[in-house]
């Protein structure tokens, strides 16, 4: 336990912290008048009215869309299911960026929309809509869909013999049994968008703004570290607020419902509305899931020859003092470390939380390690640069400063996926290897490591996907002449010309395809109880 | 061997074990008989180290355990429901304990085959558990506890799941193998049949308090008090006094044993100590009820103005629901009981 506290402590607490105080105390003393005067802005009003809407906005069309696709993956059967999940589920673990890239192909200036029809969309709210959607489509539908598979269907059958009617049915017995479910889904799709930087910052232009842009942009751009500071205050309530009652809802929905096996209640679609309803959710996975990255990967080869991936062997002096290729070497190295540090403090922390008898005191901190997926990213990897640049812990110089930011972001993963594992052991198994002579450390390896060894496989490969894909910290700290590849593509994105574009798309796929694999590794490995994300 | 001196554990308030004082000897079969919820587990659990004594100390060997974890204790514990490892087949289960102590691989397949031997499942090394039927598990389990040659062997209702037919063999297996062995054990079960075909000595328990020690044949002719009369499953327990040979009971002046404790106290007569009679003789009594228990009959009966009876009858002499029988009381099954002592 001691160790992850002290690694939050150190590592996110204490950066962020830093940066607060640098903002906001100036000469000694607190100037929390700054924070009237920056609500009082129109410009920061501005931003943080674009902020809750487009995520209320985000969520709301995430759930239509989504919630017949957990429909069907839930209750009906049909060839090609194993396949169309892990299609579904990639986006989740797509870097911000991909997503930004790929859409920008698709509606943007150039893209296939522009060619096709002369539609543009990146000047509109409506692309940083549609890949909100695309990134959380997979939230719902496993948030959701996973519960409402293990519902009991017969629940529903009694209501209709009491005379309900299917509607009414579904309305009365099913859905509430799926609401808090639901709610959770939701607020998890609020909680990603609301924080949303790689795709704002690469769709949204100089037009739309989210908190966690402006809060880049005072950062590095204006330098006014007391605006961003009162910003990072503002996102660090709203998202505490958000997992409050996210922990509310999900405690709420562990009530006693009957659940069963899943794979007994999907059937075979019957009659003219389930096969419709099938086809739209297929159509839509088609349009909205499959064709942005597809559409990314053709514009990644345009060019005769490979060109674009070509000129990434290349150092041009201009974008990069490096060849844009070594940021792959990097950003898997990067992200190989980060794995192990988020992997060794999460399970640390997951066994902590998952002993019997954990306090409230450490139940609290279970919501807490999830903080790091809302905090700003931005003010964490500032918070690293003016933090940990002196003795003891003079970092600045050191590669390490990067996969620790990205640690902090995969570590609340690696908890989520292990903690129903862990707490799903026997305590009295772990009893009876002590009592046949195992010490705690030999209980830990010869019990606890072979039950929860899948789980940590899968743990690992989710952080493994989020450090390659994390932008926001990684964006301050990577030396210019070691970029991350999500770093390389953003940087490629703001240059003009052809080349360059050409060369983002390609970067970007290869960034895309190194994530499908790690997440395809994972599907193979994925069993019945692992995880909630 | 094993000496329990004031043990006590507290949960939130209520104690699950109070002031226990427990003496088990080399080689001895000790069998703690209550009803659920009276601090059985919670013995065992102490003894093991899975529970913090509140007060008190547990000794083997004249070596105060205070302070020992569960790992270092040498002392072996058979789980409710056996706990094997699902992950490892039965040879590592059975194995488990001894690579804890660093055994060879010889000297573990040695052992191995020689426990499934000994519980009578020879060459089932390489089965998965899960495959196993709940008397093979019970049996996996016993020589899982078995194989690192525990100085103490504790059993935790041993045969709790398991249907009668197979309880009833496994427990004359059971102790056939202690007996063999030599193992000291000390079982806990709610199941007194289990414990007086089981046990050297039957200690019962009562709100984490030993209730009577004794015998199997001492308990089941002389329980202690009310509470152990009643638990063994005998009802015909009332207030009486005693005055030289008879007491007073609201039954009558029934005949006691000589050497009965005298003046006020409780008193049991089992039910084969119930005669019955012709209606014209002895105490009246009504037929209320019959339960055909394979042996004999159980008959209720009901005098007119007292508390209900129970009389064990041959299967032809049982009278008929609502029949009128009188009742006379053999001394030889009647007991006169201790106070019992209430908190």
């Amino acid at each position: 336990m001691a160790v992850p506290v002290a690694f939050f402590a150190v590592f996110f607490a204490y950066p962020v912290a830093a940066i607060v105080r640098r903002g906001l105390k100036v000469g000694g003393t607190w100037q929390w008048g700054r924070i009237a005067d920056v609500l009082m802005d129109s410009g920061i009003r501005h931003v943080l009215w674009f902020t809750t809407w487009q995520a209320l906005a985000s969520t709301a069309l995430t759930l239509l869309v989504a919630l017949p696709g957990a429909y069907v993956f839930a209750r009906l059967d049909f060839p090609g299911k194993q396949v169309l999940r892990v299609v579904v589920t990639v986006p989740f673990v797509l870097p911000t960026v991909v997503v930004g890239t790929a859409f920008l192909a698709l509606v943007g200036r150039g893209g296939l929309l522009d060619d096709l029809w002369g539609v543009r969309l990146d000047t509109t709210v409506w692309a940083i809509l549609l890949a909100h959607v695309f990134f959380n489509y997979a939230v719902v539908v496993r948030t959701v869909g996973g519960l409402w598979a293990q519902l009991d269907p017969r629940q529903e059958e009694a209501a209709r013999m009491l005379g309900a009617s299917r509607l009414a049915a579904w309305r009365k017995v099913t859905l509430p049994a799926l609401s808090p479910a639901v709610a959770a889904a939701a607020l998890m799709v609020f909680l990603f968008t609301f924080t949303s930087f790689g795709v704002v910052q690469i769709l949204g232009g100089p037009t739309f703004s989210t908190l966690e842009v402006e809060i880049y942009r005072q950062t590095s751009q204006i330098f006014d570290l007391s605006t961003a500071a009162v910003l990072t205050i503002i996102q660090f309530a709203t998202v505490g607020a958000i997992l409050v009652v996210h922990a509310w809802t999900v405690r709420r929905g562990e009530s006693a419902l009957r659940l069963v096996d899943a794979a007994r209640t999907a059937r075979r679609p019957r009659g003219v509305g389930q096969w419709a309803l099938l086809g739209a959710v297929l159509v839509t996975v088609a349009l909205l899931l499959v064709l942005p990255p597809a559409v990314l990967v053709a514009r990644s080869l345009d060019a005769p020859g490979f060109a674009y991936y070509k000129a990434l062997t290349h150092a041009d002096g201009g974008t990069f003092l490096v060849a844009p290729i070594q940021a792959i070497g990097n950003s898997l190295r990067y992200a190989v470390a980060a794995t192990s540090i988020a992997v060794l403090i999460g399970s640390l922390a997951a066994a902590a939380l998952a002993r019997r008898g954990a306090g409230r005191l450490v139940r609290g901190f279970d919501a807490l390690l999830m903080l790091p997926l809302g905090v700003s990213a931005v003010t964490v990897g500032f918070g690293f640069l003016i933090t940990l640049d002196k003795p003891p812990l003079d970092l600045r110089g050191s590669w390490i400063l990067v996969p620790l930011a990205q640690a902090l972001v995969g570590v609340p993963f690696v908890v989520r996926t292990m903690l129903p594992v862990l707490r799903a052991v026997d305590e009295r198994l772990r009893e009876a290897a002590a009592v046949l002579g195992a010490s705690p450390w030999r209980v830990w390896r010869e019990v606890d490591l072979p039950i929860v060894r899948r789980a940590l496989l899968i743990a690992a490969g989710f952080a493994f996907a989020v450090s390659l894909g994390e932008f926001g910290a990684t964006v301050f700290i990577a030396r210019p002449d070691n970029p991350t590849l999500p770093v390389a593509v953003a940087r490629l994105i703001g240059r003009p010309g052809d080349l360059n574009y050409g060369q983002a798309m390609a970067l970007s796929t290869i960034l895309m395809v190194v994530c499908a694999v790690a997440l395809l590794v994972l599907e193979r490995l994925r069993t019945e109880r692992t995880g909630e994300l | 061997m094993l000496r329990l001196d004031g043990a006590s554990v507290r949960f939130a308030g209520h104690a699950a074990l109070d002031g226990v004082d427990l003496d088990v000897a080399e080689h001895e079969i000790v069998c703690v008989l209550g009803p659920s919820g009276g601090g059985k587990s919670t013995l065992l659990r102490a003894v093991a180290g899975l529970q913090p004594l509140d007060s008190g100390r547990v000794f083997l060997d004249d070596r105060d355990l205070n302070g020992v974890p569960a790992h270092r204790r040498g002392v072996g514990l058979m789980f409710q429901d056996h706990q094997l490892f699902p992950q490892r087949d039965v040879g590592g289960n059975v194995a488990f304990g001894l690579r804890m102590r660093s055994a060879s691989r010889d000297e573990q397949a040695v052992r191995v085959r020689e426990l499934l031997d000994l519980v009578g499942l020879p060459g089932a090394e390489r089965r998965a558990v899960a495959s196993l039927s709940g008397g093979e598990q019970q049996r996996v389990a016993l020589a899982r506890a078995l194989a690192p040659r525990p100085r103490l062997l504790m059993l935790d209702e041993p045969l709790g799941q398991l249907d009668r037919s197979l309880r009833e063999r496994l427990v004359v297996e059971l102790r056939e193998v202690f007996r063999r062995l030599g193992t000291t054990v000390l079982a806990v079960t709610h199941d007194q049949g289990e414990a007086f075909a089981l046990a050297d000595r039957v200690v019962v328990m009562r709100d984490g308090r030993i209730a009577q020690s004794g015998s199997p044949l001492e308990v089941w002719q002389r329980p202690a008090n009310e509470f152990v009369a009643r638990f063994l499953g005998f009802d015909n327990v009332v207030e009486t006094t005693v005055t030289g040979q008879f007491a007073d009971t609201p039954w009558g002046k029934l005949p006691v044993p000589a050497g009965s404790p005298q003046g006020p106290g409780t008193l049991l007569v089992r039910p084969t100590g119930v005669r019955l009679v012709d209606a014209s003789e002895g105490l009246r009594c009504t037929v209320a009820a019959r339960t055909f228990r394979g042996t004999h009959v159980a008959v209720r009966l009901q005098p007119q103005e007292a508390a209900g009876l129970e009389a064990a009858c041959a299967l032809r002499e049982a009278p008929e629901s609502g029949d009128e029988v009188g009742v006379v009381f053999d001394a030889a099954e009647i007991v006169v009981l201790g106070s019992v002592s209430r908190p």
